[in-house]
């Protein structure tokens, strides 16, 4: 903990300002009552309305989909793009590249969004394809906006990263190819896995993007609980942040465990070669 | 770095063959992300920009066409700037679009007010409280972005958690109205963006160069002349980093004064959605999103700047 008060202060009011909003939904989830003000009794009635409204699970269910699928993809571009800009020096169409990948970081959503719609009914005018807007649509929007933070991930990993062990294995003749999957790729794992978990996250957490590009047959769970959440206050969807939350948390801290579990078993190696 | 690793793929002992194989798929490999950018990121805003310069018909889609066959081979242009021209004259847009920068400029003063000390003591604390402390600061940035703007509907509502707490007091005997005024939409941003204000201020200070402080300390300056004079400037491109993260995409915000703002916060991320989801105004939406961008050019340049910096080119 940080020595003066007043940092521990500041620190203090950060925090609960970011965790109260949150705690107070969990604590509202268990009201039995519909009203916010008044504390009727602990019950688990709105997540049963929640497990029994078709609409919104069939909607979570599409956003896991495409968030899986979206993520998947995104990391293997964003990989690409990564390697790109950390490990290719100057090539042709650098800055406009980079340009690129960082610019749906901050873009406001409604233009990506607009943007995105536009294109998509375009290349329909023209080609016939993609048929019409739905799950296709989605994907793809996803994968453009989540790329550019798997890239920006996985290149800050690289860049940290010394290259000699990659120049080592092309001296001794190894093939590029060979080199990424053997040595590079090993290497940036965790930088991949959190690229990954953080396309996700944002793809199943988009509704900007999504109300633009998605069809009628295709609503994801922020468009749900956006229209519902519209019109006020909604006990059920307070039931469903205090899933959301949960997962995030446990996954969060075993991540947290995981990685402190590696810094140790490094540490210990590197001491044991030390006295090796 | 990498021109090294491709100079010694040059020399050491790459027949031609594999190295025109190791060339074509550095190429490859460049093809695709590049190609994919190209067509899903650059392509549609020339397609917005298009489209803005078209006038807006009854049909589907929504847009006259630019490029017209007039007869075989023989095309003719029709460009438009009626719809530019609309949002200059309807004072509607100015507002919105004036509104917009103002709130998002107050809420990134917040954010940056709120966030400093946050960060500035997690880079000071013990190096084993750092990591559990940054895991709450990122924590909620994790959880739905919709559900955490959500849940200031009910501690911000005439007889929500706030209002409720503020009678309990005694401070105010009736309810304050909050919600749904362009206060609630301040709030919203800054609580929606603080992570983001907080990591880069964290990076930066965290790397900052202590013996410059001990140095200070050592000629007899007070921390807090030490602070003003030696951290604060030293930290100012965490600031800038911060402050653009929270800026740019505030401006554009729509979620946050759907939710929270009322009918009276006008945004112009929220005009564009009502032209183009209610009005299906599709040219002036685009219209909307082209003049948007052209006030973000300047902070989004300006981002791309830091970011190249933070990523290092080789």
């Amino acid at each position: 903990m940080p020595k003066s008060w007043f940092l521990r202060f500041g620190l203090l009011i950060g925090l609960l300002f970011l965790y109260l909003p949150i705690l107070l939904l969990i604590v509202l989830s268990f009201n039995d009552n519909r009203s916010i003000s008044v504390w009727s009794e602990f019950s688990f009635r709105w997540y049963g309305e929640l497990m029994q409204d078709d609409q919104l699970l069939s909607a979570a269910w599409l956003s896991v989909r495409v968030a899986f699928i979206s993520a998947s993809c995104a990391v293997v571009l964003g990989t690409l793009a990564g390697m790109m800009l950390a490990r290719f020096g100057a090539f042709k169409g650098r800055a406009l590249f980079s340009g690129m990948v960082s610019a749906p970081l901050v873009m406001p959503e409604v233009i990506l969004g607009l943007a995105l719609l536009l294109l998509f009914v375009s290349l329909e005018q023209l080609t016939g394809w993609p048929e019409g807007r739905g799950m296709l649509t989605i994907v793809l929007a996803h994968i453009t906006f989540t790329m550019s933070f798997v890239t920006v991930v996985v290149q800050s990993r690289l860049v940290s990263m010394d290259a000699s062990l990659e120049e080592a294995a092309m001296d001794l003749g190894a093939r590029p190819a060979k080199v990424f999957f053997v040595i590079t790729l090993p290497l940036i794992a965790p930088a991949i896995v959190s690229g990954w978990l953080l396309a996700f996250t944002l793809s199943l957490d988009d509704l900007v993007i999504t109300s633009f590009v998605s069809g009628p047959g295709s609503t994801t769970l922020p468009q749900v609980v956006f229209s519902s959440v519209r019109l006020g206050l909604s006990p059920k969807i307070n039931a469903l942040a205090t899933i959301v939350v949960a997962i995030v948390a446990t996954g969060i801290i075993a991540a947290g465990f995981y990685n402190a579990r590696q810094e140790r078993l490094r540490k210990r190696d590197e001491q044991m070669a030390q006295q090796g | 770095m990498a021109e090294l690793i491709q100079s010694e793929m040059r020399h050491t002992g790459f027949l031609g063959l594999l190295q025109r194989v190791g060339l074509s798929g550095r190429a490859l490999v460049m093809a695709i992300p590049y190609g994919w950018l190209l067509l899903f990121f650059l392509i549609p805003f020339l397609i917005v920009l298009k489209i803005a310069l078209a006038e807006s018909q009854m049909a589907i889609p929504p847009f006259t066409p630019l490029l017209e066959t007039v007869e075989e081979l023989k095309y003719q242009i029709t460009v438009t700037f009626y719809n530019f021209h609309y949002m200059v004259t309807d004072d509607l847009y100015i507002i919105a679009y004036l509104n917009s920068l103002k709130i998002a400029f107050v809420s990134t003063i917040c954010c940056l007010v709120l966030g400093y000390p946050v960060a500035y003591a997690i880079a000071k604390a013990d190096p084993k409280w750092r990591a559990p402390l940054l895991m709450l600061v990122i924590l909620p940035f994790w959880t739905s972005f919709l559900i955490r703007v959500y849940a200031w509907i009910g501690i911000l509502s005439n007889n929500g958690v706030l209002n409720n707490f503020l009678m309990w007091l005694g401070i105010i005997d009736q309810p304050l109205q909050i919600l749904y005024t362009p206060m609630a939409t301040y709030i919203g941003i800054t609580y929606s963006y603080l992570p983001f204000m907080i990591l880069p201020l964290y990076s930066t200070l965290e790397r900052m160069d202590n013996t410059l402080l001990e140095a200070a300390a050592d000629l007899g300056c007070p921390p807090w002349k030490a602070f003003l004079t030696i951290t604060l400037p030293l930290s100012i491109p965490g600031m800038i980093a911060g402050s653009l993260l929270v800026f740019i995409p505030a401006t554009g915000e729509f979620v946050i004064p759907e939710l929270l703002g009322g009918p009276d916060t006008l945004m112009i991320g929220r005009t564009l959605w009502t032209e183009f989801f209610n009005n299906r105004d599709w040219p002036l939406a685009s219209a909307v999103a082209v003049a948007l961008l052209l006030f973000l050019v300047v902070p989004i340049m300006l981002f791309q700047n830091v970011q190249g910096k933070q990523g290092g080119h080789p």
